[in-house]
């Protein structure tokens, strides 16, 4: 074995440069996956187009406004995303400790707060190429049109919705890691009922004032309200606030779930030190 | 901080509460460490070498930052783990026996780049130096490989050149060669000890269970048992304390049932230590004796259990031989810590 050349003191970023790197770095497997291993191309696209479809066809079938459809289409949009939510960001830092990555994770200087991150860009473009593959195959397939009234303001909500749907995630991944193997029940548990009460196939304020309060906790309630009163013009009334409102609340839940977020990741830390579920102790 | 020694801990404990299947209040108690006091000087290769359950990992997940103590203190270059771990994590690494650490699709290179990314590596720095321990690991022609394709070997390889990458000041190696060929062990053991010649100024602590590994590469070791460390010497000198004994491997027909009265083999006079393993058609019998007068009166007490002589060698002191005079058995026979205090 050759001698090693490497023998000088290697120069370590630290602070806000160390967060960069170590946040892109948890990113890339995500970008690069979405390249690599393209069976999401059935499972996630086509799967999600099909419930969409079912949507569609009930719509068609009682003669609602063509608007309803892409009610249905934006609804199989956010699907992408709260599956990418459940299944990529929640679960992963205890499939990350199965997988023994948590625990170098953890030992590295990098803050946990720039892997989560990473994580959530990295879900995010994975779940946005997703999305939009289905918004433009149904759309398409559908001969859904689309009128966008205020286009900043759609774009604003667009990206506190999804900002404050990942800091959701974050937070989530901590909780889920604490809550060890009932990880796996919970999301089990949250996909269906968040397709309904989320209003994702349909206007939410169809289930009632109160259902809908309860149900604007999430996100991805007020976000699609918002962006389908914005883009579906023609239909009035169908709004559970105002998209403006909807944005400021929307702004508010991304500052309270990325504050949770933070602060449940060092909680976690805290107790997994104390207690050992940080680490797989193995036999 | 440089005077400091790399590690020092002083009665460190760790007791772990374990849930019981049933009821939520139903805990119990694994003590994994008691007081634990041990201190690497730097630029020292450190061993510890006891049976699995002895609270190897323990020891090292608390050092890593990963694990708090239950009672004393640990120090990592002069850093606190409990109080400082954000600056100690940046003077350390650990790599483990079996790790499965990584993205499948990632490739070996990319894998590498994700981590010294998390230490804050530029990334010039990075990859030449990915490419440069790949090198010498032998593997730098599976840089592009996913990491999903490589065997075990490949793969801790790998893991090996993720540890050293960051340039740490301390490293951590918990049982790095489990599982590994022949090959592979030895070629991770030829690097580590490759690295210690290069880096002088660097400590590395390793935790083994394989007396050959421990002989070969540590300039000191801690014989750690039960969660308690039982000596911590030089190999040399640790062997050296039993060469005023005589030691020898018999290989004996399976030994028959006790007599009532001073019916161990330990019950005769002169006898210091036995480990006997049992196989189909044969006992092994590790035998410390206080010299070698006493060992007819071995034969003799096994020739009265009706067990005859196959084979003797007469060798000179192990750290086999080293463990079982300090714990009383073999070392590939497991422990699994104590239970509400009370030993096993």
């Amino acid at each position: 074995m050759s001698a090693m050349r490497s023998a000088e003191r290697v120069h370590k970023a630290v602070g806000a440069s160390l967060f960069w790197r170590a946040m892109w770095a948890r990113a890339y497997p995500r970008l690069i996956g979405t390249q690599r291993e393209m069976g999401w191309l059935l499972s996630e696209t086509i799967l999600p187009l099909l419930g969409t479809c079912g949507f569609v066809f009930v719509y068609k079938a009682t003669g609602a406004p063509q608007e309803f459809i892409g009610f249905a289409v934006m609804g199989g949009v956010a699907t992408a995303f709260w599956l990418n939510i459940l299944w990529s960001m929640a679960s992963q830092l205890y499939w990350d400790k199965d997988g023994g990555n948590l625990e170098l994770y953890i030992i590295s200087p990098a803050p946990l707060m720039s892997i989560l991150l990473g994580m959530a860009i990295g879900g995010f473009v994975m779940a946005a190429v997703r999305g939009f593959s289905i918004l433009i195959i149904a759309s398409l397939l559908f001969q859904v049109g689309y009128q966008v009234s205020n286009l900043p303001l759609m774009l604003l909500i667009f990206f506190f919705t999804m900002a404050g749907l990942y800091g959701l995630g974050m937070m989530m991944a901590s909780v889920y890691l604490a809550a060890g193997r009932e990880a796996w029940h919970l999301s089990n548990a949250l996909q269906e009922p968040i397709y309904l009460t989320s209003g994702m196939y349909f206007p939410v304020k169809a289930l009632g004032a109160a259902v809908a309060t309860i149900a604007s906790a999430l996100p991805l309630t007020l976000g699609l309200d918002g962006i389908r009163q914005l883009i579906f013009t023609t239909q009035t009334d169908i709004g559970f606030l105002a998209p403006e409102i909807e944005l400021l609340l929307l702004i508010g839940l991304t500052v309270i779930f990325l504050s949770a977020a933070r602060y449940s990741l060092r909680k976690l830390e805290e107790i997994g030190r104390r207690e050992g579920r940080l680490i797989e102790r193995r036999k | 901080m440089d005077s400091a020694p790399a590690i020092k801990t002083e009665n460190l404990g760790r007791i772990y509460k374990i849930r019981g299947p049933k009821k939520k209040g139903d805990q119990k108690e694994l003590i994994a460490l008691k007081d634990v006091t041990l201190e690497v000087p730097r630029g020292q290769l450190f061993g510890l070498l006891g049976p699995n359950g002895a609270g190897k990992t323990t020891l090292i997940k608390i050092l890593c930052t990963l694990l708090l103590p239950t009672s004393g203190t640990a120090f990592v270059d002069g850093l606190n783990v409990a109080t400082q771990s954000q600056d100690v994590r940046r003077q350390i690494s650990m790599v483990s026996g079996g790790e499965t650490s990584g993205f499948g699709l990632l490739t070996v290179e990319e894998n590498l780049w994700m981590f010294a990314r998390f230490y804050g590596l530029d990334n010039a720095v990075a990859k030449r130096r990915i490419a440069e321990m790949l090198e010498i690991l032998g593997i730098s022609d599976r840089a592009r490989a996913k990491i999903s394709d490589l065997s075990t070997g490949l793969r801790q390889k790998m893991n090996f050149v993720r540890g050293f990458l960051t340039d740490p000041n301390v490293v951590f190696l918990d049982e790095p060669t489990l599982g590994l060929d022949v090959t592979a062990a030895r070629d991770v053991r030829t690097f580590v000890k490759q690295w210690m010649q290069d880096h002088p100024d660097r400590t590395l602590l390793l935790t083994t269970h394989y007396m050959a590994e421990a002989d070969e590469l540590c300039d000191r070791l801690a014989i750690i048992d039960k969660g308690q460390v039982l000596k911590d010497d030089t190999p040399t000198n640790l062997k050296h304390g039993l060469q005023q004994n005589a030691i020898f491997n018999l290989k004996v027909q399976p030994i028959g049932k006790k007599p009532q009265d001073n019916g161990r083999i330990e019950d005769v006079p002169g006898v210091q230590t036995v480990a006997v393993r049992d196989h189909a058609e044969f006992s092994e019998i590790n035998l410390t004796l206080q010299d070698e007068n006493v060992l007819p009166a071995v034969l003799t007490h096994l020739g009265g259990r009706g067990s005859s002589l196959i084979a003797l060698e007469k060798h000179e002191p192990t750290l086999e031989d080293v463990f079982i005079n300090l714990v009383g058995r073999r070392l590939d026979q497991d422990t699994h810590g104590q239970e509400n205090g009370a030993s096993e």
